[in-house]
């Protein structure tokens, strides 16, 4: 397992190399002059350009630049952004990525879970009204026109119901007298979702039971206290209001992020439940007479995973894709948002940042499907 | 092309020289072996036909693919025949008959005019035709391209195989919309170059993964070994014999690209970072822009049947090609054929 991760990184960071080549050279391939445009922006002083003229290699050979540029990324030096002079590329994009981690994974995570779920019990009575329901309209949210749909999320829930903010990342009239910054309050956030996950885990790994269906009776006490515990805490907290801003502002987007990826999971499991369920063990287990709930989720759905893991790679694409839109129809300030500003307003050192950490982004969740295949499906063992 | 060879026959049975006509033919010509493939190829085509028909969803969506084609079709006619040039041109018009734009549809705009005094029924009508030639254009790209590595792939293996699938592997780990939110940074998208790169993208990527794993499966079969054994060359087994195969999935991932390509191409006129005349996404662009999506329901005509066609045009691409997977992989099917 060590052996293939080293693999893996080895690889990692090849294809990264490969991909922060590309960008470079796209760069270059584009109409204009990259150097000229650089250094003539006249939103910087004469001073500074000098120096970033110097640091990018700009006034050298092409190869020599490509050089520079490598060693500068490699450092984490994307140079200085043009839209938020005179705030560093890396220092913009560090304040977004995990705005967009948390948008991105909570709502891969959920539609995994959601898509599975009704995949199974779709496969399972199939020809009924619920398989044409759930086809027709998971596949009507997997194509609908992304945009129009968060827009219209948007006008149902923020303005004509009133329940939601419209936007943005948090409410500037709750936040105007806020003696912590935004960033301060959304990464406890982080830490005490992080940590109750983390928790969660924990628990049911230690009171998980052989050969028996469900969690055990003490495990749903704890992770409900826990899971009161919580609020009650940041409740009681002086920031907790503010915390409570930022999560009102999540919930619309995640949903939205939500309802357009579940599908491909669903439709997928039931491809792969019905390719399952003519298996013989599949058989072989009704015929022991065992309950139609324990042969659907432990002996054809268990082996119909595999499949739908395989394909997490490509809807984390997906949802990476869908993040960027998402964030450019809600305003909500990371990542995706970044780079579409960015290119909108030609910052192009923003726009290379971002594209190597989208880029990057995708990376480790690949790995990361990888080594969960190896987790689930025993027969499989990385040399 | 089929030249007509003189016929050289084999005869088994009869005695040498008899007059009797040949009881098997060994070594039948050129146009019998084209005759006898298409009579092939028509009786799978009616087999698979008779499957994809049980799919009600597969139908409907054929059905609907098909209504967008005449709606394409129908636009040059109405332009030339009803429609006037200087009210119901899609990028140049104005209609000068309603005071206040946009106006709610009435008898002479059946879908009403859009900010700028356009006819939004003109626009929803010349941006299918665009999205038609987009898409199938991507597809046949696409296609062509993952048809061609994954055949060559598989058949060669070693390091053709790995290079085309490390590419393959490094394509699939970039999100297509990003990196074409990029390109179109750099450079000008036209329909034309936006419908290269997605084809490029996509034929490179994971359609050719997909197809590779299916040519492997061919690669094995006795009738490669048999032509291999009777003196094909390599070039004439992958045409002849691992191509034709490979079609029929070709088929079904060019559904699916249709689908990708005209999903992009709406994000990213959506987003105002194409160099296109035309097209629904720019359609909900100039409506947006004016501020009159949040208008909700009142300005319903400016977002509804733009939004409407591209949800419906590419659920229907996509529902096909899933309709076409029952037909292509016997293992989904309901019946055992």
């Amino acid at each position: 397992m060590t052996r293939y991760l080293a693999k893996r990184a080895g690889q990692m960071a090849l294809t990264l190399f490969l991909i922060v080549t590309l960008t470079f050279f796209l760069v270059q391939a584009q109409p204009g002059d990259y150097a000229t445009f650089y250094a003539l922006n006249p939103d910087l002083p004469a001073e500074v350009r000098a120096q970033l003229k110097e640091s990018f290699g700009l006034d050298k050979p092409l190869w020599q630049q490509y050089l520079v540029h490598m060693k500068n990324t490699f450092t984490g030096n994307f140079g200085v952004s043009f839209g938020h002079f005179p705030r560093p590329v890396m220092e913009v994009l560090a304040e977004r990525l995990p705005r967009t981690a948390v948008l991105f994974l909570t709502a891969t995570a959920v539609s995994f879970y959601i898509g599975f779920f009704l995949g199974k019990a779709i496969a399972w009575r199939r020809g009924g009204v619920l398989e044409y329901a759930a086809t027709i309209s998971g596949a009507t949210l997997f194509t609908a026109f992304t945009p129009a749909f968060g827009l219209m999320m948007i006008w149902v829930f923020a303005f004509k119901l009133g329940w939601l903010p419209v936007g943005k990342f948090l409410d500037p009239l709750i936040w105007r007298g806020a003696e912590v910054s935004a960033n301060h309050v959304f990464s406890y956030m982080l830490v005490t979702g992080a940590a109750f996950i983390v928790f969660a885990f924990l628990v049911l790994f230690f009171f998980r039971r052989s050969g028996r269906i469900g969690p055990a009776p003490l495990v749903a006490p704890i992770i409900g206290a826990a899971a009161l515990a919580i609020p009650v805490a940041w409740g009681l907290s002086d920031i907790g209001f503010l915390a409570l801003d930022i999560l009102r502002h999540m919930i619309l987007p995640i949903v939205t992020l939500t309802l357009i990826s579940f599908a491909g999971t669903m439709l997928l499991t039931r491809n792969s439940m019905l390719e399952t369920m003519r298996e013989d063990y599949v058989m072989a287990a009704r015929a022991k007479g065992l309950p139609e709930k324990v042969v659907r989720d432990r002996h054809a759905a268990r082996n119909a995973l595999l499949p739908v893991v395989t394909s997490l790679v490509y809807s984390l694409i997906f949802a990476i894709d869908g993040s960027v839109i998402i964030e450019g129809v809600f305003s909500w300030p990371g990542m995706g948002m970044t780079l579409l500003d960015a290119v909108r307003s030609e910052d192009l050192p923003l726009v290379m940042g971002s594209m190597v950490f989208i880029g990057l982004f995708s990376l480790l969740a690949h790995v990361i499907v990888d080594v969960l295949y190896v987790y689930l499906d025993p027969r499989i063992r990385y040399q | 092309m089929i030249t007509p060879q003189p016929d050289h026959h084999v005869v088994i049975g009869g005695p040498s020289g008899s007059p009797e006509p040949p009881l098997v033919d060994l070594h039948p010509g050129r146009s019998q072996m084209a005759m006898a493939r298409a009579r092939l190829a028509l009786r799978s085509f009616r087999g698979g036909w008779a499957i994809f028909v049980e799919s009600r969803i597969g139908v409907l969506s054929l059905a609907t693919i098909v209504l967008f084609a005449l709606m394409a079709i129908s636009h040059p006619i109405l332009m030339a025949t009803v429609w006037d040039a200087e009210v119901y041109d899609p990028v140049t018009g104005y209609a000068f008959d309603r005071l206040e734009h946009p106006s709610p549809p009435n008898w002479r705009h059946p879908l009403g005019t859009d900010p700028l005094g356009r006819d939004v029924l003109s626009q929803l009508l010349s941006s299918t035709r665009s999205e038609f030639i987009l898409g199938i254009t991507a597809a046949l790209v696409t296609v062509g391209i993952a048809t061609t590595v994954g055949a060559v792939a598989a058949y060669y293996g070693g390091l053709v195989d790995s290079l085309f699938m490390r590419l393959a592997d490094l394509i699939i780990a970039l999100p297509g919309i990003s990196l074409l939110i990029v390109l179109s940074a750099l450079f000008k998208l036209n329909l034309f170059y936006l419908a290269l790169i997605i084809g490029i993208l996509g034929g490179f990527g994971g359609t050719a993964i997909i197809l590779k794993s299916q040519a492997l499966s061919i690669r094995v079969k006795p009738y490669i070994e048999a032509a291999r054994v009777a003196g094909g060359g390599h070039s004439h087994i992958i045409l002849v014999h691992i191509i034709p195969n490979l079609l029929p999935l070709s088929l079904l991932y060019m559904m699916f690209t249709v689908t990708g390509a005209i999903f992009a191409e709406a994000v990213l006129s959506f987003l105002g970072l194409l160099d296109l005349r035309m097209s629904w996404g720019i359609m909900i662009h100039t409506a947006n822009t004016g501020g009159y999506l949040l208008g909700g329901t009142r300005y319903w005509w400016l977002i509804v049947p733009a939004g409407a066609s591209i949800t419906f045009l590419c659920s229907a691409f996509y529902l096909v090609g899933r309709a076409l997977d029952e037909v292509v992989n016997p293992r989904l099917r309901r019946h055992t054929a």
